[in-house]
């Protein structure tokens, strides 16, 4: 049905028939490796270390578990005893049969106490090391370098610190009931072979088989479960994607289509599912029939022996071959949980791994707020790859109390500049001074206390309007938010919102306009309330209405601070006591609005080609403008 | 737009599905059975395998018991060799084809169960996303997209299980305890009442436990989302937290969302692990009891050591799927609720349809024209959006719409797509009310070029393409071109077979507003719009794309809606929208010689030497 809508809609009758359309829905996401080496011992070791914390209580559950596992085989043999003992055919004896009684319930208590103590323990301690590896990761993420964020994709730290320790909190739990299940099998084999040695043998002979089964069984199953959970992730991805993009599904009239492509892939996940589910039920036949075959042996061997065999024996037989084919499913499973946990841990290892590159000396001094607010670069040489400088011998000084613009082309080396006064980076030659101080020799804490930044992209939380202005600064009280709200003029605008200061704000402020995101960020500066401002303005167009208010509160934000403004704007260019003009990595011209138009440099050029944002003059004549100004 | 932020309903709060109470719920049950029904080959397999598979399943039990008797008689009566042995060929093999059978029964019973419930999960999916992808904005503007992912994976699935986990469990389990408690009451009516003497009490914690490990695992998966979420802003934002030295107040957050989530974890196993510790004691004093009393009456001759064995084999066969009554019980439950979310979705009235006679739109000369259109969003109460705007647009004419923000700007462009229904005066398509013609008729005709672009992850090419799927590389390439793409998407590694969007290569705003303008160049539509699409892109690049796509103008309505009066000052006119009305309109020259609204607007952007701030002290 969806087909024929789809050749319904043919744009181009003469080939839309033959050709398929140029369309997909859902993607598939290029998978990182699933399963590793059974076992790597770097990884263990690492792993290990985030259990060392809890190793008493890991012993008393692996203690609790032993125990456990010992009253699960004692049970079969008590009643064993009860048979045997007490109901003979010889007599009666009532003491046997009390004798029993007591035995069970004892046993039944331990092993009650034993199931409580080695499932809470084993539960909660798993869960512990999932949340301490994970803050581990997150922490260390924290202070490592931007060049490693910038390169790393945030979906793949996400897929760390969600999917990958869940791997390994899997793999903790199932490890230690592995221990149990391999006491219990080789108790159970114990047993069955003490018991009756002959019998016991033909019985256990029945247990290679299934494992041969599975041994078989295991990677195809795995195979057919990786394609039922692929195909499920591409029909979820595909159904997000539809609901996200619906605006211009609905614009673009492609319902039709999409549906055509979307019944494709949601058929391919039906038959990876189907087929999945045959290869977990095939085992169940399997496994009833190896039992059925060994209850038959016990009986058929068990009664018609030379020697003579018990009754309580038999049943106590009958009990086990119920029991002994458990621990082989969940050992055989283990292997692959094992296969992913060390896969997960090596991802892992890697992010905890990345080298911190900025961090503060051991001697470390902290900016002071009674500092002169001065920034001064000297001779800084700096690259993100040291053999392709960005800066390069750049000197300039800021000093208390002034706005120093920062202009030139893209590419020139402005947002470098600001993240190294921050000291995001650190500098190759030459050094960054802030307060008369070089940066690395400051804590990295005091100077983000003494340095408000606003960033291009006005970033903002998920949270009410009034947590995202106080941010960090938990002290702030209401009245000071809202006193800095008032001065960058975003007040007017929160007070309108639904629940003024207590609107929830979407997924990065998405309900608010980037105008109104970038007041938000100016409002949260101002809060910070920190001596020195390094602010990138926005290239964005703003609507020329929001646009007065920002540049408003841009001058209100700069009152009384030192003030580094990358500008894009001619307003604010002006605005500035002081302009640097760098071009490619250099420093080319400074001095304020007047005497670079007297020099008749790049910046004059660039001022007289009368755009009103450095950002609108377009490239060739920019570029033009840059060359002609650099060989003068 | 802003109807997001004011009425936000959250389909998952289940409080509707509470107070739709029992008779709504009962009836949510019945539409899925009948659902599954509607399989009737594979359900019928499925049912007739579980009622095989337990038969056999109780018959186990007795042919163990019979077993043992026979090797009693066996040992007891010292006969020995082939004689004894051959007695005791026919319980072993009874036992043995019981039990194969068993598992093949079973394998039946579970595989066509789970076919039954992919096959309806195959059925939903495709309604839902139809209905999703059909449903209006005004509905999506209501509902977060995350509910709706929810509900579409989640809830789904929910409904997906209850074939197996419900309905076959629940014969299975009727029956198994009835035939079974029935033989063991009728072989001996005090050891069989004691020997089911666990069930109502495992039963009964099973089915708590579930009920309450289902409520801790929804709130797991909340707070679990909580943590994510500042997981994932925390690195998003890492600048600003860097900025602001914020790494200990960002931790102090992580650490608060970990341990709530942790607090959740720790409340699953202590949930879990007393009852199933005391489900299992229960049924082992059950076991013991019955050992105790058996073997009594074994003694005194009442029973055979067989009986008293086929007493045990039936309790170590009844426990696990009593055990199982709680993941029953909450099958039933969880359809119920997710049911009831689903259908409520899937029966929900799309308002922008079409009416039954909606004829095909047929474009002659191309005129757009509004009547006196007034606009309220819907849920918004009498708050006018727009009032009585009216104009008219010819063929190869263009408007630009320009005004102060939420002045009801973006609004007239959802309008004439019919995104929204007006809610006052008309929209005319030479001469037919939009709201009489087919949808789809409509939507090819009216092109959006949307503020906030959106890409989906695929190739650049099918990206522009999206409009027009059967395109050719050269149409492609040429609409590329116009938008100024071209040469940027030559420059990637894998050109126009770059996958882009969430899960590709990511292209800055400038870019995908490109991107955006180069697939409406794919269409031929009647009227195209740009409703604030070229924010993000600088003033040269944009006039080169205005000169580029003068000849695509040309045989249409275009309508610009801008606040760079760069983009609009060359249109035929210009209409000045304030609180959805239009205060002036004319030419860029008339406007300016008006010396109002227009013109003030003009200066304020205009005079890049003038310090704005000084100047406009005081304005709004």
């Amino acid at each position: 049905m969806a087909q024929e809508h789809a050749s319904e809609i043919e744009i181009e009758p003469n080939d839309g028939g033959r050709r398929p359309p140029r369309a997909v829905v859902g993607s598939h996401r290029a998978e990182e490796e699933m399963f590793g080496r059974a076992f790597d011992q770097k990884i263990v070791r690492r792993i290990w270390a985030f259990v060392r914390p809890y190793q008493a209580t890991a012993a008393v559950s692996v203690a609790a578990l032993l125990i456990f596992t010992g009253t699960q085989l004692l049970i079969p043999l008590i009643i064993r005893y009860a048979i045997n003992e007490a109901i003979t055919p010889a007599g009666v004896d009532r003491s046997a049969l009390l004798e029993a009684a007591g035995a069970f319930a004892l046993a039944i208590l331990v092993n009650f106490g034993a199931a409580y103590a080695q499932e809470a323990v084993i539960g909660k301690m798993a869960g512990n090391v999932l949340f301490d590896i994970r803050r581990a990761m997150f922490a260390h993420l924290q202070m490592v370098s931007l060049s490693f964020m910038d390169k790393t994709e945030i979906g793949r730290l996400m897929s760390r610190l969600q999917g990958d320790v869940n791997s390994i909190q899997e793999f903790l739990e199932s490890s230690i009931y592995s221990v149990g299940d391999i006491t219990l099998l080789f108790g159970i084999i114990v047993v069955m072979l003490c018991v009756n040695f002959r019998l016991g043998l033909l019985t256990l002979s029945v247990l290679p088989v299934l494992l041969v089964i599975r041994i078989v069984w295991l990677p195809r199953a795995r195979d057919a479960f990786t394609a039922a959970q692929d195909t499920n992730s591409v029909v979820n991805g595909a159904l997000a994607e539809a609901i996200h993009g619906v605006r211009t599904v609905q614009s673009m009239d492609r319902q039709q289509v999409n549906f055509a492509l979307y019944d494709d892939k949601a058929h391919a996940d039906l038959t990876t599912h189907l087929i999945a589910a045959r290869y977990t039920q095939i085992m169940v036949p399997i496994v009833d029939g190896l039992t059925g075959l060994a209850m038959a042996v016990v009986i058929v061997v068990g009664g018609s022996m030379n020697g003579p065999i018990e009754v309580g024996a038999l049943v106590a037989y009958i009990f086990y071959i119920q029991r002994f084919f458990d621990p082989i499913r969940s050992l055989t499973l283990q292997y692959s949980v094992m296969q992913r946990a060390m896969a997960s841990g090596k991802r892992l290892t890697e992010v905890l791994d990345v080298q911190i590159e900025v961090q503060d000396k051991r001697d470390a001094r902290v900016l002071s707020a009674e500092m002169d607010c001065s920034v001064e670069f000297r001779n800084v040489t700096f690259g993100y790859d040291p053999n392709h400088p960005v800066l390069s011998n750049v000197s300039f000084e800021v000093n208390p109390g002034e706005t120093v613009a920062l202009v030139g082309p893209t590419g020139s080396g402005k947002s470098s500049a600001m993240a190294l006064v921050h000291r995001f980076y650190d500098v190759q030659q030459g050094q960054v001074l802030v307060g008369g101080r070089d940066v690395r020799d400051l804590t990295q804490e005091s100077l983000g206390l003494q340095i408000a930044m606003v960033l291009q992209e006005p970033f903002l939380f998920t949270g009410t309007v009034f947590e995202n202005i106080r941010y960090h600064k938990t002290e702030a009280t209401r009245d000071r938010v809202i006193e800095a709200a008032k001065v960058v003029g975003a007040h007017d605008f929160i007070t309108s919102l639904p629940n003024g200061y207590e609107t929830q704000l979407g997924e990065r402020g998405g309900n608010l306009s980037l105008g109104q995101r970038q007041l938000v960020s100016f409002a949260r500066a101002l809060v910070a309330d920190a001596k020195i401002l390094v602010l990138d303005e926005a290239t964005a167009n703003i609507d020329s209405y929001t646009e007065m208010l920002i540049q408003k509160a841009l001058r209100k934000l700069l009152e009384g601070r030192t003030g580094l403004v990358i500008a894009h704007r001619l307003a604010t260019i002006r605005y500035a006591d002081r302009i640097i003009v760098l071009q490619n990595g250099q420093v080319i011209e400074t001095g304020n609005h007047d005497k670079l138009m007297a020099m008749g440099g790049l910046y004059s050029k660039l001022y007289d080609l009368n755009y009103s944002s450095f950002d609108d003059i377009p490239k060739e004549e920019a570029d033009a403008t840059v060359k002609a100004a650099s060989r003068t | 737009m802003s109807s997001d932020a004011v009425g936000t309903t959250s389909l998952k709060s289940s409080a509707h599905v509470k107070a739709a109470g029992w008779g709504r719920g009962l009836s949510t049950l019945l539409r899925i059975t009948r659902m599954n029904l509607r399989h009737p080959g594979q359900a019928a397999l499925a049912i007739g395998s579980t009622i095989a598979a337990v038969i056999l399943q109780v018959l186990i039990p007795q042919l163990l018991g019979d077993a043992i008797d026979q090797t009693k008689v066996v040992l007891g009566g010292g006969a020995t060799g082939a004689a004894a042995e051959q007695a005791l060929w026919v319980p072993a093999l009874l036992l043995l084809a019981a039990s194969t059978l068993r598992g093949l029964f079973t394998m039946a019973q579970n595989y066509f169960a789970e076919a039954v419930g992919h096959h309806v999960a195959y059925e939903l999916r495709l309604a839902f996303y139809d209905k999703v992808q059909r449903l209006s904005f005004s509905f999506h503007d209501r509902v977060h997209s995350g509910d709706l992912i929810t509900l579409g994976i989640l809830d789904l699935d929910g409904v997906r299980m209850y074939f197996s986990t419900a309905l076959v469990r629940l014969l299975l389990l009727t029956m198994l305890i009835g035939i079974g408690g029935y033989r063991m009451i009728s072989t001996d009516t005090l050891l069989g009442f004691i020997a089911l003497s666990f069930v109502p009490f495992v039963a009964w914690r099973s089915s708590i436990t579930q009920v309450k490990l289902r409520a801790i695992w929804l709130n797991l998966q909340e707070r679990l989302s909580v943590l994510g979420r500042v997981m994932e802003e925390n690195l998003a934002g890492i600048r600003v937290v860097r900025a602001f030295s914020a790494q200990a107040y960002e931790m102090a957050k992580f650490d608060r969302a970990s341990k709530n989530a942790l607090e959740v974890a720790h409340q699953q196993v202590d949930v879990y692990v007393p009852n199933t510790s005391a489900m299992t004691l229960a049924f082992f004093l059950a076991m013991g009891l019955v050992l105790w009393i058996g073997c009594n009456k074994v003694i005194v001759g009442q029973i055979s050591v067989g009986t008293l064995t086929m007493f045990l084999a039936f309790m170590t066969i009844l426990q696990m799927p009593v055990r199982q009554i709680g993941l029953m019980v909450n099958g039933f439950a969880r359809a119920y609720t997710c049911g009831s979310r689903l259908f409520g979705l899937l029966d929900q009235d799309n308002t922008i349809r079409d009416v039954p006679t909606a004829r095909p739109l047929e474009i002659g000369e191309g005129t757009l024209r509004f009547d006196n259109v007034s606009f309220a969003y819907p849920g918004t109460g009498n708050r006018a959006v727009l009032e009585n705007v009216t104009f008219c647009a010819r063929r190869g004419e263009t408007i630009a719409i320009v005004g102060p923000p939420g002045s009801g700007k973006s609004t007239i462009a959802h309008l004439i797509p019919r995104f929204y229904d007006v809610t006052g005066g008309a929209i005319m398509l030479d001469g037919q009310d939009i709201r009489g013609v087919t949808l789809a008729t409509l939507r090819k005709a009216v092109a959006v070029v949307q503020q906030d672009a959106f890409l989906f992850t695929t190739t650049i090419e099918n990206n522009i393409a999206y409009g027009d799927p059967w395109a050719k590389e050269q149409r492609i390439e040429r609409a590329s071109e116009s938008a100024q793409l071209h040469n940027y998407i030559l420059g990637l590694p894998a050109g126009y077979k770059t996958v882009v969007g969430e899960r590709g290569t990511s292209l800055s705003g400038g870019q995908r507003q490109r991107l955006t303008i180069a697939r409406t160049m794919m269409l031929r539509p009647s009227v195209v719009i740009f409703d604030d699409s070229t924010a993000a892109i600088d003033a040269a690049t944009e006039q080169r794309i205005r000169v580029a796509i003068r000849r695509f103008a040309k045989d249409r309505v275009t309508i610009i809606i801008a606040h760079r009066l760069s983009s609009l000052k060359h249109a035929d006119r210009i209409l000045f929208v304030d609180n959805g009305k239009i205060v002036e309109r004319g030419t860029h020259q008339e406007l300016l010689a008006k010396q109002g609204r227009y013109k003030a607007l003009h200066d304020l952007q205009l005079r890049p030497g003038d310090d704005i701030v000084t100047k406009y002290r005081g304005a709004p």
